[in-house]
């Protein structure tokens, strides 16, 4: 009897197995198109390589996202809305980054206008190679996620609500103190 | 006592098989969309599976009004579920299922996502709202003349008295093709199918009225779009296909329309909301009204 009864703590991965379950076979994308790895993502949407059949879909709003595409270089004033954008995101939600770019900075990696490392400001969960990477290697980085949420290792959104400071830190050190005049502009 | 409970129990079956019916037909859709467009598609249970996906993430509220919204949404569709009959004699309220009950009762549904939305604050789902109730205003008017000329000829509001007088009669779509068209039309723009989909409008509003919703709330909504789906559909089924008298009938005559009207909204793409107005108020209605008269005085 007694071995029978779950405790709280089994009931909530029970739980959390289930959503995974929902959450790996249906993905809905934010797609951030800031650099030019954006125009990889046609090819792997429409009829060639059809990422409707692993479940996924673009997606209007950031709220009804669960994925946030970093496709390419990221500005130093994109930032700020990017950062918007992610906090928008219902949890769990995940983030991918395309390229070189947002690892060391590509070929940007010495112009003052762009961030070098993504990853000190928002935790990525699937890094996708290749400048810019083809469609196969897009769909394969979407497989990937997915393997990653069933091993329950897309923690990112976790990371980024307990280690907060330091990237609140890190985004305030980038942007520097800004001006708000109006919501429009800076 | 017993009777009320057991025709609840059977209206709760009827909107929970009009929410299954009508996500599995929505499924299967994608996929001949999929297939039309040479691509894999998706599977068939995927907007099961997008719905529970939804409701298995973390929400959060705008306030009170925004999340009392969404519950009355889903309740008001529900409850107008309920009334639906699915053959001719599987009816949860037998001597209620009253056309007008539909039309008041889907308003109770609609206005609850309304006041929702617009307790979210965002701009955009206003405008979304007012596309929504716009449109309403545009479609409803022919489709009230027909489906009157309809209760005329038949001479029941009830839609088990109007199914029973097709099955003796003949269907309304084959007696009255001009009406039958008119009320297509007006079907495509109820389900906000693509020439009237204004009010979603995903690249121009960013999704209208459902811009700030996400997780359970998203959820909740897409059960409230998926019943009201199945309500709108299977109205036009009853009115114009004779109804069904086997439920074998109903779940092909519902596919037919539903797959039609949905390979039509991916043949075409959208009308401004001026033109969506001034569209219904044009011919459609100017062909509802003349084949009324020809019908009354005849
Ligand atoms: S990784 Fe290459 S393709 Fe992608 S944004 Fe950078 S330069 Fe452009």
């Amino acid at each position: 009897m007694e071995n029978k009864k779950l405790t709280q703590a089994q009931m909530d991965t029970k739980w959390t197995e289930l959503g995974d379950f929902f959450r790996r076979k249906s993905i809905w994308m934010l797609m951030y198109c800031t650099g030019c790895c954006a125009i990889e993502l046609p090819q792997a949407m429409t009829s060639a390589y059809d990422m409707e059949r692993l479940g996924m879909g673009p997606m209007a709003t950031p709220r009804q996202a669960d994925v946030l595409l970093i496709t390419g270089y990221l500005s130093l004033k994109t930032l700020r809305r990017l950062v918007y954008t992610y906090e928008q995101m219902s949890e769990p939600k995940y983030v991918v980054a395309f390229g070189p770019c947002v690892i060391n900075g590509g070929i940007y990696h010495d112009s003052h206008a762009v961030l070098n490392r993504l990853d000190h400001y928002l935790p990525i969960d699937v890094y996708i190679s290749g400048c810019m990477p083809n469609p196969e290697s897009v769909m394969n980085g979407f497989t990937d996620l997915m393997d990653l949420i069933k091993n329950k290792t897309a923690v990112g959104w976790k990371n980024y609500r307990d280690n907060n400071e330091w990237y609140k830190k890190n985004q305030m050190d980038a942007l520097g103190e800004v001006f708000v005049h109006d919501e429009f502009h800076e | 006592m017993s009777v009320i409970l057991m025709s609840m129990l059977i209206g709760l079956g009827v909107a929970l098989f009009g929410f299954t019916l009508q996500t599995t037909i929505g499924g299967i859709n994608r996929k001949v969309v999929g297939r039309m467009q040479k691509r894999y598609g998706p599977k068939w249970y995927q907007e099961f599976l997008d719905i529970f996906k939804a409701l298995s993430k973390r929400a959060i509220s705008h306030g009170w009004i925004y999340d009392f919204g969404v519950i009355m949404a889903v309740g008001g569709i529900t409850a107008t579920a309920m009334f639906m009959p699915i053959t001719d004699s599987l009816v949860a309220f037998a001597g209620y299922d009253n056309f007008f009950i539909f039309v008041y009762l889907l308003a109770v549904g609609m206005l609850g996502m309304a006041m929702s939305a617009s307790g979210s604050g965002n701009p955009l789902a206003s405008i979304g709202v007012m596309r929504a109730l716009t449109q309403m205003l545009a479609y409803e008017v022919p489709f009230m003349v027909v489906v009157i000329t309809i209760i005329k000829v038949s001479g029941t509001s009830s839609l088990t008295g109007i199914m029973e007088f097709q099955q003796a009669n003949g269907w309304f779509a084959l007696s009255l093709p001009i009406g039958f068209g008119v009320a297509f039309l007006s079907l495509l723009g109820m389900l906000g199918k693509k020439p009237f989909e204004t009010y979603i409008a995903p690249s121009e509003i960013a999704s209208g009225p459902m811009v700030e919703y996400g997780g359970k709330q998203l959820g909740l909504l897409f059960v409230m779009h998926e019943i009201a789906t199945f309500i709108e559909v299977s109205l036009f089924v009853h009115l114009f296909l004779g109804g069904a008298s086997n439920i074998i009938e109903f779940l092909a005559k519902y596919f037919i329309v539903y797959t039609v009207a949905n390979l039509i909204s991916n043949l075409n793409g959208r009308f401004k909301i001026d033109q969506v107005v001034v569209f219904f108020y044009k011919w459609p209605l100017a062909l509802a009204v003349l084949q009324a008269i020809w019908v009354l005085w005849r």
